[in-house]
């Protein structure tokens, strides 16, 4: 009988054959916290009386959430997390370097790994084979400390995405548009694992996208199989060694599977307050924006800018609305200076903060006030997460960020295609 | 131990239980327990009782995977956390800091409704409305890092996970 990629990747990683539904304590390939999340990690370490981590090359701190830091408070978490990774040879990702998931897509994650981050978006993984999951605290700092976790091996459903993607619509269409078809909570405890020939021509920027939201439908893990494309990418970030197959078996057993016609899709919005509150671009509306936000770890991607910048070439963005661009990783921002694409954006009136998670978390870069209304790429709307409670999050793709960021309001980026 | 219903609806994220807004304070769990569920209801954690219940609907505890929201429920005192269905990172750290997530239907309960937990026998008690609703017992997982306290204190016990079932 066979296996899907989660059941494969976590038999491979327990010593022994494990299927949907049973227990399975499995080996971690490569443990994560980051500056909001990693601070009780580390107390949680200690608490256990360890003074060691399993495997400090592995181990990884990533000072992202609040960086550069806006609050003393925070300044002293980053120095707590710098003198533990000193101490122990645990690896920091400093201030400025980028959002973990995306750093550890371009340096660390490799196809049938075990990854297990403090933070939801660590199912970002997903995109390159891997079995990538977000956990609390306590959980990854088990992982860190004994190299290991104990999982329920999930069901899966898969989703087959078939057929030519129309101009305009992207990766994160389509997952908003399963969100909107199963419910944040229509996955919840289970694993997403997409195929279809439209995801197999899909370039790693958007997979990482789809994989990036699986947990805004609950799901524990969004897998890709790893292919050429995966290949492609493990070539351009320097590690053609790292490139391994990861399948699933073409006899696996599925709870259920999801069909998904490409050809039909159109541009989709998550509204406010909640990640399944799905509209086409043709049911929004208008809705004026004073905030437009590109970047995170679900659209902060060179393709993502290429996207946007090239909407935005030439032209002006509304003088009403302001919008924001944070590249995902150090590595982005080069490249997308090196290539023009920060000129055209900030030539259009753009403005661009340092490499992290920026305004997405509330905190800093770009807190919304009262009554205020964001256009943002990020995979989460909730009430009052970037700032006021009585605030309005709409989320769309990169290229319905620029045709906003235009015309100050919800807009077709087809139009401009 | 008998408590009090604190009603909520559906979809509570965690950033309803504890807002980003308050991340710095994350290494001060005291002063941050104060600003639980603020959005929801201004001063709960004045008026929260030690051994009440938060109950509320579908998918408690959805999006970031914040273990401070389970701590702070579990700092204000709340004894178990009753809902229709929790998200899955909120669920693994309720039990990983030795709070009780139960899924029940909680329509049966009512705003200030008294109830008494039984954990073992997988029964609630509704004094106020003099009923019992019963639950479907808790995954044995869940229950081994319960009773030895949560992860941390299961890690201390065994040097190792035992979970293995």
């Amino acid at each position: 009988m066979g296996m899907t990629l989660a059941e494969k990747i976590l038999s491979e990683h327990s010593g022994k054959e494990v299927r949907a539904g049973e227990i399975a304590v499995v080996k971690v390939d490569l443990a994560y916290a980051q500056d909001g999340t990693g601070p009780l990690a580390v107390r949680k370490i200690q608490e256990m009386g360890f003074e060691k981590v399993s495997n400090p090359q592995k181990t990884f701190f990533f000072l992202d959430h609040a960086a550069p830091s806006p609050r003393f408070e925070l300044s002293n978490d980053h120095n707590f997390l710098r003198e533990f990774s000193e101490r122990t040879g645990c690896q920091v990702s400093e201030v400025g370097y980028g959002i973990s998931h995306q750093v550890v897509a371009e340096k660390e994650v490799k196809p049938g790994e075990v990854v297990i981050g403090a933070d939801s978006h660590t199912c970002t993984g997903g995109a390159l084979g891997a079995f990538a999951t977000g956990a609390g605290s306590t959980d990854v700092a088990v992982a860190m400390a004994l190299g290991k976790i104990w999982l329920r091996v999930p069901e899966t459903l898969r989703v087959v995405v078939e057929g030519e993607l129309p101009v305009g619509v992207y990766g994160k269409d389509i997952i908003l548009h399963l969100i909107g078809r199963i419910g944040a909570a229509g996955a919840t405890y289970k694993a997403l694992e997409f195929t279809g020939d439209t995801i197999g021509r899909l370039e790693m920027a958007g997979r990482m996208t789809i994989a990036n939201m699986a947990v805004e439908a609950g799901a524990k893990v969004g897998t890709f199989s790893s292919d050429e494309i995966t290949r492609d990418w493990l070539n351009r970030m320097g590690r053609p060694g790292d490139f391994k197959k990861s399948t699933p078996d073409p006899d696996a057993i599925y709870e259920k599977t999801i069909e998904i016609d490409a050809r039909t899709l159109s541009p989709t919005i998550a509204c406010p307050h909640q990640v399944d509150h799905i509209r086409t671009i043709d049911e929004i509306g208008e809705v004026r924006v004073d905030q437009v936000y590109l970047g995170t770890s679900c659209n902060g991607r060179l393709e993502d800018l290429r996207v946007a910048a090239n909407i935005l070439k030439g032209k002006k963005i509304h003088p009403k609305t302001r919008m924001i661009v944070t590249p995902g990783s150090r590595l982005v921002y080069i490249e997308a200076l090196k290539d023009g694409t920060m000129e055209t954006l900030i030539e259009a009136g753009a403005l661009t903060m340092p490499p992290g998670c920026g305004a997405c978390v509330g905190l800093h870069e770009g807190v919304l006030g009262d009554g205020e209304v964001c256009l943002a790429t990020q995979p989460r709307n909730f009430k009052g997460r970037m700032g006021s409670p009585n605030s309005f999050i709409y989320l769309g793709s990169p290229a319905m960020a620029g045709a906003t960021a235009i015309e100050g309001k919800i807009a077709d980026p087809r139009k401009y295609l | 131990m008998k408590g009090r219903v604190w009603k909520f609806g559906d979809a509570i994220s965690t950033d309803h239980i504890i807002p980003g807004r308050y991340f710095y304070l994350r290494s001060n769990l005291p002063e941050l327990s104060k600003h639980i569920m603020e959005y929801e209801r201004p001063d709960f954690s004045g008026e929260v009782s030690h051994g009440d219940f938060i109950v509320a609907g579908e998918n408690f505890g959805q999006g970031s995977s914040r273990e401070h929201a389970a701590i702070v429920i579990k700092m204000n005192g709340i004894q178990a956390v009753l809902a229709k269905s929790f998200a899955r990172i909120f669920y693994r750290n309720c039990f990983n800091n030795g709070l009780p997530a139960v899924i029940c239907d909680t329509e049966k309960f009512g705003e200030g409704d008294v109830l008494e937990l039984f954990l073992e026998e997988g029964r609630i008690v509704n004094y106020s409305r003099d009923e019992t609703v019963s639950f479907l017992p808790l995954p044995p997982v869940m229950k081994q890092i319960l009773s030895d306290g949560g992860l941390v204190e299961h890690v201390k016990k065994y040097g190792n996970i035992r979970l293995d079932f």
